[in-house]
């Protein structure tokens, strides 16, 4: 039920996007994330885009987590 | 940098493990309330990965199972009135309400349709002005968003053949109840990821600051999981209770902010009745007088058909984590996924539906 996607943003269309991840496309609703970018990952739950991913943070976790391999 | 792969390697997986390992020196109970955690844990073994002395035990996470039977009965009922077509998540089909299931009533004539978005939902009352479309509104605050801007779409459309039939519950009150129940005992929360996204870290500070258990918000792929119950060890040995976030890709310390603006519009928090917990104050959402008109339940008045007790289910237990899957006596035998008793395993995110799935027989 808190299932979201990570999903690459292809275009944007007022409030609407066409997005793709795995070779799945779909149009979800963007209202949620205000200036959201073509080329951005976003969270898609329900047919509506809930957050956008950022990938500064997402390395750091990898990051984080490879050092404890040290 | 593709945000699900790269949190899927196993060696990093062990290295974790190896790290709680050698933390983790007393008995703890990490409790998760959230279906999507239920099933991540089981798929990926994350329990076969952990040391002897740290209990993993779900709570009340998936919203499809803490749904009362009494609304189930009265969804299923609304189905039955004239020109009625029902739009519901495909995973509330096959739970069983005290009589029948919306499969079972769909096998018998009635108009049910599985849609992926409630805003599916407003597209079949747009092209089916005979009918009276009514969503059943499910889910927490991850798919709260989703149900009010639904709601605001109806409203904009002018369209009187919509309604929804209000189900969303809110999980920092169930944590809190959860919390301070001594029986349970649980050391630390695994907090859900995505409804963390929208309410962010702050909304679980009087758990981990009023009840001494610390809260780490957790991704879902395995190394997000191994990561926070690491962080979660950390702090307990180090007398720490703070809100953590493991998920920062993702959460931040505010939330969404249009989102939970979006839903305090159209919504507002009242008493909800929890399977298993029973009643918790301010821990479900009702509309909002402005938009009281969408409410299916003006639709049933007052042929509400009371709810039967099904006796050997323990679904009740399960849901705030006092037995296992495997401890109910049903489980298996009587209770299955082809002829399920209760909500935990029908549910794909149930506790029993992530144990018979995933655990080696």
């Amino acid at each position: 039920m808190c299932l979201a996607v990570p999903m690459k943003v292809i275009e944007i269309n007022g409030n609407t996007a066409q997005v793709e991840q795995h070779g799945v496309s779909r149009k979800v609703r963007i209202d949620f994330i205000p200036n959201v970018q073509v080329g951005d990952y976003v969270l898609i739950h329900a047919g509506i885009a809930i957050e956008r991913l950022k990938s500064e943070e997402a390395e750091e976790t990898l990051k984080i987590i490879k050092a404890l391999t040290e | 940098m593709r945000y699900v792969d790269e949190f899927r390697n196993s060696t990093l997986a062990q290295n974790i493990a190896e790290h709680i390992k050698a933390v983790a020196t007393q008995p703890l109970k990490l409790m998760e309330v959230c279906g999507t955690h239920t099933m991540a844990i089981a798929k990926y073994g994350i329990k076969n990965l952990l040391p002897a002395n740290i209990k993993l035990i779900s709570g009340p996470g998936c919203p499809v199972c803490v749904t009362p039977q009494a609304l189930i009965d009265s969804f299923i009922q609304l189905g039955r009135l004239p020109n009625v077509t029902l739009a519901t998540f495909g995973d509330m089909m096959k739970v069983p309400g005290s009589r029948t299931t919306l499969e079972a009533e769909r096998a018998r004539g009635a108009d049910i349709r599985v849609v992926y978005s409630p805003l599916d939902a407003v597209k079949l009352a747009q092209e089916n002005h005979n009918k009276q479309v009514i969503f059943f509104g499910i889910g927490f605050e991850t798919t709260a968003p989703a149900i009010a801007l639904t709601i605001k779409e109806a409203m904009d459309l002018g369209l009187s053949n919509f309604y929804v039939l209000p189900a969303n519950k809110l999980i920092p009150p169930a944590m809190m109840a959860l919390a301070g129940d001594s029986e349970i005992g649980i050391n630390g929360f695994i907090c859900p990821g995505h409804v963390s996204t929208i309410i962010g870290s702050a909304a679980y500070e009087s758990i981990a600051h009023g009840c001494g258990i610390p809260c780490v918000i957790s991704g879902f792929e395995p190394l997000d999981i191994l990561q926070s119950i690491l962080m979660l060890v950390m702090q307990i040995t180090e007398g720490r209770s703070n809100v953590e976030i493991q998920y920062s890709r993702a959460v931040n310390k505010e939330g969404n902010r249009e989102a939970m603006e979006c839903v305090n519009e159209v919504f507002e928090p009242c008493d909800a009745e929890w399977r298993g917990l029973g009643m918790l104050p301010n821990s479900g959402l009702r509309l909002r007088p402005q938009y009281a008109r969408f409410d299916a339940a003006q639709l049933l008045g007052d042929c509400m058909q009371k709810p039967l007790d099904n006796g050997v289910c323990e679904c009740g237990l399960i849901l705030k984590g006092l037995k296992a899957p495997l401890e109910c006596r049903a489980f298996g035998r009587e209770c299955t996924p082809e002829h399920p008793l209760g909500p935990c395993m029908v549910s794909t995110e149930g506790a029993c539906s992530a144990e018979y799935r995933y655990t080696v027989r």
